[in-house]
Formats: structure tokens, sequence, C-alpha cells
């Protein structure tokens, strides 16, 4: 530049610069009010297709408000994280929020999100599903809508796999006899100290019968059922079944360890199938799914619910166009559109009748028989505290001695849930 | 720094002057002085603001029960957290890893960046180039160094994985640590090297060549000529590396997040602080950590005589 290097000018266009790098965040994030128009910021996680969504419900609201999409971060503790940090600051630039199903409890407890009522509360819960319904309320009343549920299926590989296994048992029966023989046999799925792994072994508790917390969710119960599925989880780690990477695996990298063909069986959520049917079109013919096994052969497993919910900041300025924005993001057809499109489970029910289902969905009567069979993690604001310690305890899953570690999940739960102990 | 402080060693003599000089202070040295204060107390008073403050409300909040997912729940509690934290035993093998990887970390970075710090001073071609070169993994940000890391210690993605048989490394208590120590050393040895060649400049050429002449051999003249004069150096070196080290954060959270009982006392504060929520807690573990590192300037100051840099020579022995 032909500027002398320390001139008043220079100095002047820095201090300008620096104004403008130091607002423009501010400016992005607000998005601005124009014409009076209630801007509603949506806070949601990456969804490929969500800004159309967005548009749509723009057009739909004829300047009543108008939707700016937000995104999150990808993993679920930071995004977890910037929401829970800026609605302790009572930050009124958030409007709608995306939250995980297990957050619900917390941020309710917390007073960080408004109670669903009236005709708002009616149209959320016309044709949802029972147990995504649950996940959204809190001490009776509801707290947000749900807006897409997920849940986990059994993905094999036909060719290795004549029938699929209906337990932990058979599957990690079949898995050795394929090893012997020299064929691919592992058991792909998520054994990383975090969520994924807490979801694994509530799987297991659900699929036993056994229970965690006590229904109201303030007391540990963690009952025979419990101290099985901690066997069942101990077992299936150690039986050189799973892939070298399991204790380091989250949802991901267990898809790639089945696509790159080493694995007979995968337990993943349904996104794994359109990732297959691009990146392994060799294997896309070979691959099944079924039903999540169990623990008794007698009885169907119930598989652990995700997905994820609308709910509304306490410190929104504009709440009534904020219910109305979720509403319009979570109706049965902009449901339909996000799962032909993103590969979502919807909450309606009635949205799996429709024919577009077929084609994106063919497993969709499998989805939708776990999901009325399913089960939600335990319901309590210290959820994340309740998840900190378990997938601490169970981490690395070959080392857990079932009868000393029950003993020890039952005080480091209770403790977690009076937020008295320390979390690992 | 005033002049009395760059002049050559102060006789007995010359020290009484100046004694005498401080006594009858002219009116023009004292506007100096209170104009120098004055300059002083924007900075004085951000600091203040910045530091202070937080510390004494993290203090603050260490007494009370609080807990923003129970926000109705908060109260004073005394002593109540530091017990809980301090007959934890999460806390007590966090403490022991961070201890581990500092004590490893900073002696094995001093060792290294001794050699290193030799190479960049006594190179004679291409020297910019050497000391850019090896300044270049400090200059990478900890975070994505990290991920490069952990994607190089992950089997199907990474090159590294393989090198030591089958398995995966980052999935292993010792292997783990091993490789978050790596991580360390190969961060930051490079500010050690820099450090310490600011120290190998201290060290006169005459006295090595007398040395020498006396028949030292190169050993004898590194261990009884330059370290002696490199002590201040070597000193502020380990000081900071080892209050650096003992906050170790971000190589763990990329590479393991705590899995496996990796966790360093900074990744528990997070997740009691930031993930849990519990500012009580959490605000606890930041105040014990702040303790920890204030014993261990406490201990390099007083007992080893480490000065501050820019200081005289020895001045606080």
């Amino acid at each position: 530049m032909a500027e002398r290097s320390r001139g008043p000018g220079r100095r002047r266009r820095f201090a300008a610069l620096a104004t403008v790098a130091l607002l423009a965040p501010g400016v992005a994030a607000c998005g601005g009010d124009d014409g009076g128009v209630p801007v509603i910021n949506v806070y949601y996680s990456t969804e490929q297709s969500f800004q159309k969504l967005v548009d749509d419900c723009n057009q739909q609201a004829q300047g009543r408000y108008r939707m700016v999409y937000q995104v999150l971060p990808r993993a679920a503790d930071e995004q977890r994280v910037q929401m829970v940090r800026r609605l302790a600051a009572e930050d009124d630039g958030m409007d709608v929020l995306g939250l995980d199903v297990t957050w619900t409890a917390e941020f309710a407890s917390a007073k960080w999100i408004r109670e669903w009522t009236g005709a708002a509360k009616d149209e959320a819960s016309r044709g949802t599903l029972q147990q995504p319904l649950e996940s959204a309320t809190y001490e009776g009343k509801l707290f947000a809508a749900p807006k897409n549920t997920n849940t986990q299926l059994l993905w094999y590989r036909s060719d290795l796999v004549p029938n699929p296994p209906k337990t932990w048992d058979e599957m990690i029966q079949m898995s050795q006899d394929l090893k012997s023989q020299g064929k691919p046999y592992e058991i792909d799925t998520m054994g990383a100290q975090y969520e994924g792994l807490v979801v694994l072994y509530n799987n297991m508790v659900a699929s036993a019968g056994g229970k965690i917390l006590n229904d109201d969710g303030n007391k540990v119960e963690f009952d025979q059922g419990a101290v099985d599925a901690l066997g069942t989880l101990q077992k299936f780690a150690s039986s050189g079944v799973t892939n070298p990477s399991f204790t380091n695996t989250q949802e991901d990298a267990a898809r790639l360890q089945f696509q790159g063909g080493s694995g007979a069986f995968q337990l993943n959520y349904p996104f794994v199938w359109p990732a297959l049917q691009e990146g392994a079109p060799d294997l896309k013919d070979k691959v099944k799914w079924a039903r999540y096994p169990g623990i008794d052969a007698g009885t169907p497993s119930k598989v652990t619910i995700g997905g994820f919910n609308l709910a509304v900041s306490t410190y929104s300025k504009h709440p009534e166009e904020a219910f109305e924005a979720a509403l319009c993001l979570r109706s049965p057809e902009h449901q339909l559109f996000s799962a032909v499109n993103d590969g979502v489970p919807p909450t309606v029910e009635s949205v799996y009748d429709d024919p577009q289902m077929d084609e994106a969905y063919p497993f969709k009567d499998d989805i939708l028989a776990q999901l009325k069979d399913g089960s939600n993690r335990p319901v309590t604001p210290a959820y994340q505290n309740l998840s900190t310690v378990l997938s601490a305890t169970l981490s690395p899953p070959a080392d857990i001695r079932p009868e000393q570690d029950a003993e020890q999940l039952r005080g480091s739960i209770q403790d977690a849930l009076e937020s008295k102990g320390v979390l690992p | 720094m005033t002049t009395a402080e760059t002049a050559e060693k102060p006789t007995t003599h010359s020290v009484r002057a100046q004694r005498k000089a401080k006594a009858r202070i002219s009116e023009g040295k004292r506007q100096e002085r209170k104009l120098g204060w004055l300059l002083c107390a924007p900075a004085a008073f951000v600091m203040l603001a910045v530091t202070a403050y937080p510390i004494l409300y993290s203090v603050w909040l260490s007494f009370q029960r609080f807990d923003l997912k129970f926000p109705d729940q908060r109260e004073f509690i005394g002593l109540g957290n530091y017990w809980t934290v301090l007959s934890n035993d999460y806390w007590w093998t966090a403490f022991g890893i961070t201890m581990l990887i500092t004590v490893v970390t900073v002696a094995v970075e001093l060792v290294l960046g001794m050699a290193l710090a030799w190479i960049m001073f006594r190179t004679l071609v291409g020297r910019g180039l050497v000391r850019t070169a090896a300044l270049i993994p400090y200059g990478i940000v900890t975070v994505v160094a990290a991920f490069s890391w952990r994607f190089a210690w992950t089997p199907e993605t990474g090159y590294l994985a393989g090198v030591f048989g089958e398995g995966a490394p980052l999935t292993e208590r010792a292997s783990s640590l091993a490789i978050i120590m790596l991580a360390e050393i190969w961060k930051t040895t490079p500010f050690m090297a820099l450090l310490l060649m600011a120290g190998l400049a201290l060290v006169p050429d005459d006295l090595l060549k007398a040395a020498s002449m006396d028949g030292a051999t190169g050993w004898q003249r590194f261990t009884k000529v330059m370290l002696p004069v490199m002590k201040p150096a070597i000193l502020v070196a380990l000081l900071f590396r080892t209050l650096d080290a003992f906050r170790v954060f971000d190589n763990i959270y990329v590479l393991t997040a705590g899995a496996n009982n990796t966790s360093s006392v900074s990744m528990l504060a997070y997740n009691n602080l930031i993930r849990g929520l519990n500012l009580g807690i959490g605000s606890t573990m930041s105040v014990l950590i702040f303790i920890a590192v204030a014993i261990i300037a406490f201990i390099f100051v007083k007992l080893f005589g480490t000065a501050a840099p820019g200081s005289e020579e020895g001045g606080r022995r």
C-alpha cells in the first residue's frame, strides 16, 4: 500500500475497521428489525433443508413475523452450552430454541422457556405420538412442541446373516461365529464416553424392564434390570465383537466403520440409510434392517427416543409470534418435508401414512413400531449431570463390574440429581 | 527501567550516594513521579476490573450452593463446596493427572528446548529459516493442532494409529496420556527454546573461551559455566511453562474429552461449571486451581529465587 505506515489516516482506518469487526457479529445475530415486522430468531442445529422451512413459514406469515435461522454448532453439548450461557444472562436475542429431548426438564426448571397453553398447546399435541410428547412435558405441563423424533434400528448384512437376531446374546453369538469363519463380524455402534453410550445403556435397561430413576425423576432406583443391563453391556464390549475404536466411536464413526465393510451389524439412527446409498453402492442391496435387539427372546426391545423439541425463550420479546413460528416449523406438512429431505422421523403419526414416505423411509413401519413402544430417558432437570456421571462410570464398557458399579452409581446419581456431587 | 538499574554493578559507595539522592528528591522528580502514577492509573484500574473483580466474585460463588438449574435453591454454605471437592475421587484423580502432565512435559521440554535453543543460537547458515521453522508449532492454534493429532491417531483416518500395532491408541488411558503429553511437548518446546535462547545470549563468549583455556571439557563448560549464568532465564522459563502446563485444557478437550480418566483439573472445572451449570462447585475448583498456581509461583520465586523477567539479575535472592 502507498500509505505511510504510521500516518493518522491509517490509524483512523484501523479504528474504523476494529469497530466494524466488533459490531458485525452483533448486527448479524440480531437480524435487525425492518419496518416493524417482529424478527424471530430461531436457534436450531444444522439440518440441511431447515432454511426452506423457515422461508416457507415466513411466506405463510404474510408479514406477521420474519424468522431468521441461526445455526447452532453440530455437537449437542456445544448447542446446549451456547443456549444455556445466553439464557443464564437473560439474552433477549433468542426466540425459538431447538432443544434435544433431554433438555426440556432442565430448561423448564430453570425458568428459561415458556409453558405452552391454550390453542398453541392443542395444536402442538394434536396427533402427536405419545413418547415424543412426554419428552416435551415437565411436571405435567407442556414446555415444547416435538419437531422430530428419532430411534435406532438394527442394520445388518443379509448376505452374512440370514435372519436378524432378536436379542443381544443371539447377536453376539452370530458375530462370534462369523469371526471364526473369517467373515466380516463387527457389531458397530456408539461407545465413546458421551451421551451415545448412555443411550446404548438405556436401551438395555428399558428392554430388561429396569429403571434408573423412579417415575417422578427425583430419586435413584437402579433396580435389578439396571444391574443386569450393566452385565449385558460389559459382555458385549468384552466379547471381541466390537470395532477396535469402539470406546471412542460416535454416530458418524460407527456409520463409517460399517460402511467400510468390517461390520456385520450396525446399531444406529436412520441417517445411515441415505448415506449408505451414496457411500457404499456395493453394500446397499445387502443391508437390511430390523427391530433393535432386546434382552429376552420373548420381550421386544424398548429403544430410547431421541429427536428435537421447539421451545420459546422466556426472554423473547415477541412470544406470540414465536409460538406461531414454532408451530409452523413443526406442522405436519413441514415434518413430511423434513422426513423426506433430511431423513428425520416425524412426531405426528398421520405423516407416516403419506405415500411420499414409502420411498424415502422404506423402514417406516419398524420405526413407528419402535416409537410407539419406545422408552424416554429419565426426565429430570439434572439430566446432564446424570448423563455425565453415567457415561463416566460406563466408560470403558469392558471394565464394568456390575455389582460394584451399581452400588457406586446409586450414590453418585443421587448426588447428581441434587447437584451436590462433583461431575467427572 | 531507570538508569541506576542498567548501570554496572553498584559499589557500596555508589549505593550510599543513591540513598542520599533519594532523600532529597527534587520538585521536578516528584512531579514526574506523580505523572507516572497518573499514567499508570487507567491500566491499573482496568486490571482490577478484569482480574480482581472476577477472582473475588468466584471466591464469593464458591461459598454458595448455586446451580443454575435450581435457581430457587441458592444459599450460603461456607466451606461446604470445598469439602465436597476435596473429598472427591474425581478431583484427586484429575489432580494427579495434571501433576503428571505438568512434571513430564516441563522436564522433557526443558531438555529439548535447551537443545533447540542451542541449535537456533549456533546456526550459521539460514539462521532466520531455522528459527522460523522451529517456531511453527507454537504458531499453530492449539485446537487445530490437537484435531490433527486426533485424526492422526485414529484408525481409518490416521497415519500414526497403526505405528504401534493394532488398536486405537486414544481409547486407552496410558496411550491417551502419552499422546496428550506428546502434543503438549510438540506445541510448547519452541516457546521454551525461545526463552532459553535469551538466556544463552547472556553467556559471554570470553567466559567460555577462558574456561576452555583452563582445560574444561564441553560438558564442564555447559554445567559449570553456561548453566549458572543462564539460571535466571531457565527459572523464568520453567515458571512460565509450569504455570501454563498446570492449566492444560485444549489438548485434552479435543483429544479425549476426559475419557478413560484423562481429565485435568481445568477440564473438570469446565465440566462442572459450564456443562453442569453448577456455579458453586465449579467456582470452588477454579479457586483451588488459582491457589495451586499461586503456590507453584511462590515456590519458584521464594525457594528457587526466580526473578521477574526484566528486573536486575538475582534481585530477589
